[in-house]
């Protein structure tokens, strides 16, 4: 079993190095969307303090959903999906891996940047771990989640808008607990009620939306 | 490993509420070959789909050693038992050679690198154990996926069209191998264009007869 999750992340790890630029989309991405805030709505350090825990955030979650439309796409193609379906290990287990290697590529590539990109929207240098952390804990739930859409839009040709539709709603919770901490934070006020609440939707989307990833594989596969 | 008996109970098969074939029955014993033939969009393809386990029947079963493979135990043991290629190779073009067989066959039971070579060379694909699969040709990607009828041990073969892109040569030594694993008592289902009718022993399931 434990052969089968290393093999598995060395073979995952490969694929992604050999391909670098799907490594680097949603990173240059998210280096856009936030380097170009300032300069629309002016360098101002108040009014961009303001709006940097949303700037971020949701440039943060719309790289996530931009990675995670291709994610199981490439494996259906080429049907490597139905040799894992008809695998005796367990398919959860090896979709599990596939997500945290790619929130490993993708999310805590984010998750380290932003200290510098909330530096850069004038965010006081107290809330840059706040950031960070809730970001931690955070985009491994949007990469979770994500990929139940992206596994039950695995067979459509082109899902990206459905993926978004279906998904946004469930990523809301996320992105007011992300914001709400980071603004706390601005203010003095203490992180640590919306941080358990990210902790804990890390935790149930990591023991449930494995089995839903599955679930929505077998059903692309068997179209 | 050899094979036990299959047998195929009144198994039909609806795509987009469109019947392809009902009433398929027949029984295989270890040592059978069966190709499966028929016209374009006769069912083939969901036909092997179906017997892998990918595809749900409309109504039918398929019991491998007297248990269903479609639930319980007998699904467990089928998944062991039976080596499905389909129609996409599961190729990996970044992939070399040798990466994407080490993978696919960890997938069921991992295998040493000298197997693998070896395997490779039984395909004629020695010299490009280390060559990225999307620098091969498309017959020389379906050599790879092949490769894998080398090295695994399953006694029951599901092949979709595995005959696609390959030379002629290639075609026969495949031919060959698939004889031989029929004679060792495994059982072959596949479908393919080539005709095959010199193979001893063949046995025929016409789709376009059934339905």
């Amino acid at each position: 079993m434990l052969q089968i999750v290393w093999l598995l992340f060395t073979r995952e790890w490969r694929l992604a190095w050999r391909r670098p630029g799907q490594l680097l989309n949603p990173l240059v991405f998210f280096a856009i969307v936030i380097s170009l805030f300032p300069l629309a709505v002016g360098p101002e350090p108040g009014m961009l303090r303001t709006m940097a825990p949303g700037v971020i955030w949701v440039a943060a979650l719309l790289a996530t959903l931009l990675s995670l439309d291709g994610l199981f796409r490439s494996d259906y193609e080429d049907g490597s999906l139905e040799q894992w379906v008809l695998s005796p290990h367990p398919l959860a287990l090896m979709v599990l891996v596939k997500v945290l290697h790619h929130w490993l590529v993708c999310g805590l590539a984010l998750v380290l940047l932003s200290p510098l990109f909330g530096l850069m929207l004038s965010l006081p240098s107290r809330v840059l771990p706040v950031l960070a952390l809730t970001l931690l804990l955070g985009t491994p739930v949007l990469s979770l989640l994500g990929a139940v859409g992206a596994a039950l839009t695995v067979g459509l040709k082109s899902g990206g808008v459905l993926l978004a539709l279906l998904i946004l709603p469930l990523y809301i919770p996320v992105l007011i607990l992300g914001t709400g901490a980071v603004e706390a934070s601005v203010q003095g006020l203490p992180v640590t009620g919306y941080a358990l609440w990210l902790a804990c939707l890390a935790v149930l989307s990591l023991s449930l939306a494995p089995v839903a990833i599955a679930a929505g594989l077998r059903i692309g596969v068997s179209e | 490993m050899k094979a036990q008996p299959i047998d195929i109970r009144q198994l039909a098969c609806e795509r987009d509420q469109r019947e392809l074939f009902e009433g398929v029955s027949l029984r295989l014993e270890p040592g059978d070959v069966l190709q499966v033939a028929g016209p374009n969009g006769s069912g083939k393809t969901s036909l092997l789909r179906i017997l892998a386990g990918l595809l749900p029947a409309a109504s039918g079963d398929v019991l491998y050693a007297d248990a269903s493979v479609f639930g319980g135990p007998g699904r467990d043991t089928w998944r062991q038992r039976r080596l499905y290629i389909g129609h996409a190779p599961a190729v990996k073009g970044a992939l070399t050679a040798e990466e994407n067989l080490s993978w696919l066959c960890a997938l069921s039971q991992p295998v040493s690198r000298e197997l693998i070579w070896q395997a490779l060379q039984m395909v004629g694909l020695r010299g490009f154990e280390d060559v990225p699969c999307d620098h091969l040709s498309a017959g020389q990607q379906r050599r790879v996926a092949l490769a894998r009828l080398y090295l695994e041990a399953h006694p029951v073969w599901i092949l979709d069209e595995p005959f696609t892109a390959i030379d002629r040569t290639g075609v026969a030594t495949l031919e060959a191998h698939v004889l031989a694993h029929a004679a060792s008592g495994g059982i072959v289902v596949l479908t393919t264009h080539h005709s095959l009718e010199h193979l001893p022993g063949l046995r025929c399931l016409d789709l376009g007869q059934v339905a």
